[in-house]
């Protein structure tokens, strides 16, 4: 049943008529976000540009009881902007000023529709790093990160979006404005309520500013990276080079499924009979860079390496990171579907946990390619598919049932950045327990009396 | 409107299910750019696509001029990391909207009849017009009509096509180049020479040019006079059965095993004419010359690096200054941006400086600026405004289209800055060397 025609009428009145969208044409674009094989189609689409008429909005979508599901760019993998049936999605791409950058108090502030990409670009043309890259940041908005307390590559050594988040400024779900944190590196007034929000999926508030935490830009980077024959060895380095200590900016892994697809794609001249690589970064003060470096090519080497390529210039750095960027796009192209998973271990499980993977994939008759931030445990199993076979795509379920299951087991989570949205909506109840879900509910309610903020997200009420 | 013989539903569905909607397009795509609306934008488009493929969206008018609205210019290819076939979805919902005609009116058919049905499938119509136009330039008649004020009683957008009407050129391919050009030196490949239709009107020079650079390269070139529009313009608008009659003539003109490679100066043309047995895929008769045609169809500059290229003596090469504006299907379509580059480097005393956003579509997109001229021209004062900053004297750029375009916005946005093809440039710095090494001056 579509929004009925007085709601549109009031929607058109408060953002202006052409902000308001309801033709079939217009829908369909909206009707998913970037997970695999979920669509729904919404009410209408509404285009707010002020904090105010995302006030009115919720307002008006309390007051109505209409479903309410905030947007960025959906470029989720968690289905969390994946319209409910008949709601408003709310789309926030046009509220994307960067707002403020304090050179003082080394701050941004933006608002929540700015993409990652221009806040990174704002950061770095003051001299300035804003560390978070996801994969999707070209387009992701900051709210969309904040919301999903995004990571990327760099998060071992730097964090993930929650680290950098100092202030939030949210719309609560009956369309009350609050502001919680500020630009002080030191505050415990009161629950930290903006630790709340991030990683809150829609549900708890809509954000609609950002104030941001920016650092220094590290002044010198060395890229290098390793074959290993076998999985092992590489655990060893990375547990080598951590031990050593050395906390490198980047330290990701490819299997040998991906190895063989970045290969095909790209032809960097990588070996194909290796069953690990490692693409290794260490950024920073130049003569610790190199240093570090060093140690890291020795260690690599000690433990086995089949071969260690160092950078020699930028130009080669970039080859050879593009091994790593490259890895999703030469696995999409392979199979018409490409489900992208985000099961994390404690960086002592990994090498367990990839021979799991590769069990699985062997066991279910699947293709699956992994890769991902063995820094940070946060493994991205790939599976190459097609949506249309049926009986594949539940060989595919049940697969991800069990790494999931094995994740937990090794002291794991279910998921390390994309969130649990619907896709991971039945197996939160039993990773979090009785206590965390009562609570997780009891405090979804207070906010949202209603349930009217991306309802069906993250759990149900009871 | 029935699915049978639909463009969309009989189309290999893999292609349009190979889109994950990851999103990543979407920041290169000039119209999502300046819409921030979804359906402006290529995972959009697919989405729309695909809903029609599925039945669940009728073929409707919005959809159509979504169609019509997307530049094509295919950026969205490069961005992809799916490798999502984007040309070849897009070329099949046009031809599904030109099926199921949901545009039309009579205006728009009138038009369509007189260009893609006609001007460009017969060339002689479209030199025919284009010696009219010569003399409407020639006789002072252009000077005396935008004088007179008389076309202040035009609708506007008909004032401001009158404004764009490029100068034809004194004379066509066929009177500047022979139709066998003999190499300088030892012949090393033995090459056919595509002159285009538009190209063939306003840049005849740069068709000439191109031969003389061939053959200073070794290259024996055969520029038969009378040629046929490559079909790139009937298989980007929705006529695929016109585009495969041009494609079979072209292919009987020029049996692609009498030569090393056929060579195309037009980006435009070149992402098109790589593909003939994707088009001829069901024609037995034709298609095994269509891939060997593939096989050996080479963009000028994409030849040129490949075969290796002499530089210029550079006694007497005067100090230049150039910036370089990369043809959407030059670049995006066929992937080639490196090699126009190098050669503008082989040019001594030539400084290349880089353009920002070197890759962003002009917005002429083939015949765009005169069916979305809104959007053209946002597209090309954002253009305009880089080159300006670059203050380079000179721009390149390899497809008619471009050249057109920046040609216009120069003067409309008063940039004072001349445009012109790479392959020119080059044959500049050869003329220079001494004027005996010259072929073909007219
Ligand atoms: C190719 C690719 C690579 C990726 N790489 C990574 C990666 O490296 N690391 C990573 O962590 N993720 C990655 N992702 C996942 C995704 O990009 C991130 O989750 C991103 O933060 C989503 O941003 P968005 O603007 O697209 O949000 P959307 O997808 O639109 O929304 C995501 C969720 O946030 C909510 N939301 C959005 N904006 C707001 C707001 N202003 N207020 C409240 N709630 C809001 C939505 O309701 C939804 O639940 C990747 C995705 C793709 C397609
Ligand atoms: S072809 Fe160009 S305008 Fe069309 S969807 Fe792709 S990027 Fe956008
Ligand atoms: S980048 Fe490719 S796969 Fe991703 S949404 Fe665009 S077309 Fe689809």
């Amino acid at each position: 049943m579509p929004l009925a025609a007085p709601i549109l009428q009031e929607l058109g009145q408060l953002l202006g008529p052409d902000q308001v969208l309801t033709a079939k044409e217009d829908l369909i674009p909206y009707s998913f976000d970037g997970t695999a094989a979920l669509r729904e189609m919404p009410g209408c689409i509404a285009f707010p540009t002020t904090t105010e008429q995302v006030v009115q909005v919720l307002q008006l979508a309390n007051r109505q009881q209409i479903p309410v599901v905030t947007r960025g760019s959906g470029t989720g993998l968690s289905g969390g902007s994946l319209p409910s049936p008949d709601s408003i999605v709310l789309c926030l791409v046009h509220l994307n000023r960067i707002l403020e950058l304090d050179q003082a108090n080394l701050t941004l502030l933006a608002e929540a529709g700015a993409t990652t990409q221009a806040i990174s670009d704002a950061s770095t043309a003051a001299g300035l790093f804003y560390p978070p890259d996801p994969g999707s940041m070209k387009i992701s908005t900051i709210g969309g990160n904040v919301a999903e307390n995004s990571g990327g590559l760099r998060g071992l050594k730097y964090g993930v979006t929650r680290n950098y988040v100092m202030g939030l400024e949210v719309v609560l779900p009956q369309g009350e404005l609050l502001w919680t944190g500020n630009k002080c590196v030191k505050d415990v007034a009161g629950y930290s309520l903006k630790d709340l929000f991030v990683g809150s999926e829609g549900t708890l508030g809509v954000i609609t500013k950002v104030l941001l935490r920016l650092i220094p830009r590290p002044a010198a980077k060395q890229t290098m990276v390793a074959t290993f024959a076998q999985m092992d060895q590489a655990a060893d380095a990375v547990s080598a080079i951590i031990a050593a200590p050395i906390i490198p900016c980047t330290l990701e892994f490819l299997d040998r499924t991906t190895i063989g697809c970045v290969e095909d794609y790209a032809r960097i001249g990588l070996p194909l009979d290796c069953e690990a690589l490692l693409l290794m970064e260490t950024d920073g003060h130049p003569a610790v860079v190199a240093d570090e470096a060093a140690q890291m090519e020795r260690i690599c080497r000690a433990k086995g390496a089949k071969e260690v390529r160092v950078a020699r210039d930028e130009a080669e750095a970039t080859r050879l990171a593009s091994a790593r960027r490259t890895a999703f796009s030469a696995l999409a192209r392979v199979a018409p579907t490409t489900i992208l998973e985000d099961a994390t271990v404690p960086r002592s499980e990994l090498a367990k946990m990839i021979r799991f993977i590769q069990e699985i994939a062997r066991k279910y008759n699947l293709r699956i390619g992994t890769f991902g931030h063995m820094g940070d445990g946060n493994l991205h199993p790939t599976c190459l598919t097609d949506e249309r076979n049926q009986e594949e795509m539940h060989r595919v379920e049940l697969a991800f049932k069990e790494i999931f299951a094995e994740a937990v087991r090794l002291g794991g989570t279910i998921t390390g950045e994309h969130g649990i949205g619907v896709a991971k909506k039945s197996f939160l109840p039993e990773f979090a327990g009785d206590a965390q879900m009562r609570v997780l509910r009891e405090l979804r309610r207070t906010l949202d009396p209603k349930q009217i903020l991306n309802p069906g997200k993250l759990f149900d009420p009871s | 409107m029935s699915g049978a013989g639909s463009h969309l539903k009989n189309f290999d569905y893999s292609v349009v299910q190979q889109c994950m909607h990851c999103g990543l397009c979407l920041p290169t795509c000039p119209t999502y750019d300046d819409t921030r609306l979804e359906r402006h934008s290529p995972r959009g488009r697919i989405s729309l696509m695909r809903a029609i493929a599925d039945d669940r969206l009728e073929v409707t008018r919005v959809f159509g001029e979504e169609m019509y609205f997307c530049l094509g210019c295919l950026a969205c290819m490069s961005a992809c990391p799916a490798g999502v076939n984007y040309a070849e979805l897009f070329e099949h919902a046009r031809a599904e909207v030109e099926r199921t005609r949901v545009l039309q009116s009579p205006k728009r058919s009138l038009i369509r009849k007189l260009t893609v049905a006609w001007l460009f499938m017969d060339l002689r119509w479209l030199r025919f017009v284009g010696r009219l136009l010569r003399l409407y330039q020639r006789l002072g008649l252009q000077r005396l009509v935008r004088a007179s004020g008389i076309l202040k009683l035009l609708p506007a957008r008909l004032r401001e096509l009158e404004a764009m009407t490029p100068t034809i050129l004194p004379r066509f391919s066929a009177e500047l180049i022979a139709p066998i050009t003999p190499p300088v030196g030892p012949k090393r490949f033995r090459v056919a020479m595509l002159t285009g239709c538009v190209q063939d009107l306003i840049f005849s020079d740069v068709n000439r040019d191109t031969v003389e650079v061939l053959a200073q390269n070794g290259c024996e070139v055969v520029t038969p006079p009378r040629q046929f529009c490559c079909g790139s313009l009937h298989g980007h608008n929705g006529e695929p059965e016109l585009a495969r009659t041009l494609a079979r003539r072209s292919l009987d003109l020029f049996p692609p095993d009498q030569f090393d490679a056929i060579i195309s100066n037009a980006g435009g043309c070149g992402s098109h004419l790589k593909h003939y047995a994707r088009l001829l895929h069901d024609d037995p008769q034709y298609l095994a010359r269509a891939r060997e045609w593939d096989r050996k169809a080479r963009d000028i500059h994409e030849w040129l690096i490949e075969i290796g290229t002499r530089p210029p003596l550079s006694a007497g090469q005067p100090p230049q200054t150039v910036t370089y504006h990369e043809s959407c299907h030059l670049s995006h379509g066929q992937k080639i941006t490196s090699q126009p580059r190098q050669l503008l480097r082989l040019i001594p005393n030539l400084t290349l400086v880089e353009l920002p956003e070197s890759n962003w579509c002009c917005g002429s997109a083939g015949i765009y600026n005169i069916t979305q001229p809104e959007m053209a021209g946002k597209l090309l004062s954002r253009k305009m405004g880089h080159i300006r900053a670059t203050q380079a004297p000179t721009v390149a750029t390899a497809n008619s289209g471009c050249l057109l375009q920046l040609i216009n916005g120069a003067r409309e946005h008063r940039v004072d800055t001349r445009v012109v093809h790479p392959i020119s440039l080059l044959a500049q710095a050869y003329r220079r060397e001494t004027p005996a090494n010259t072929v073909l001056r007219p």
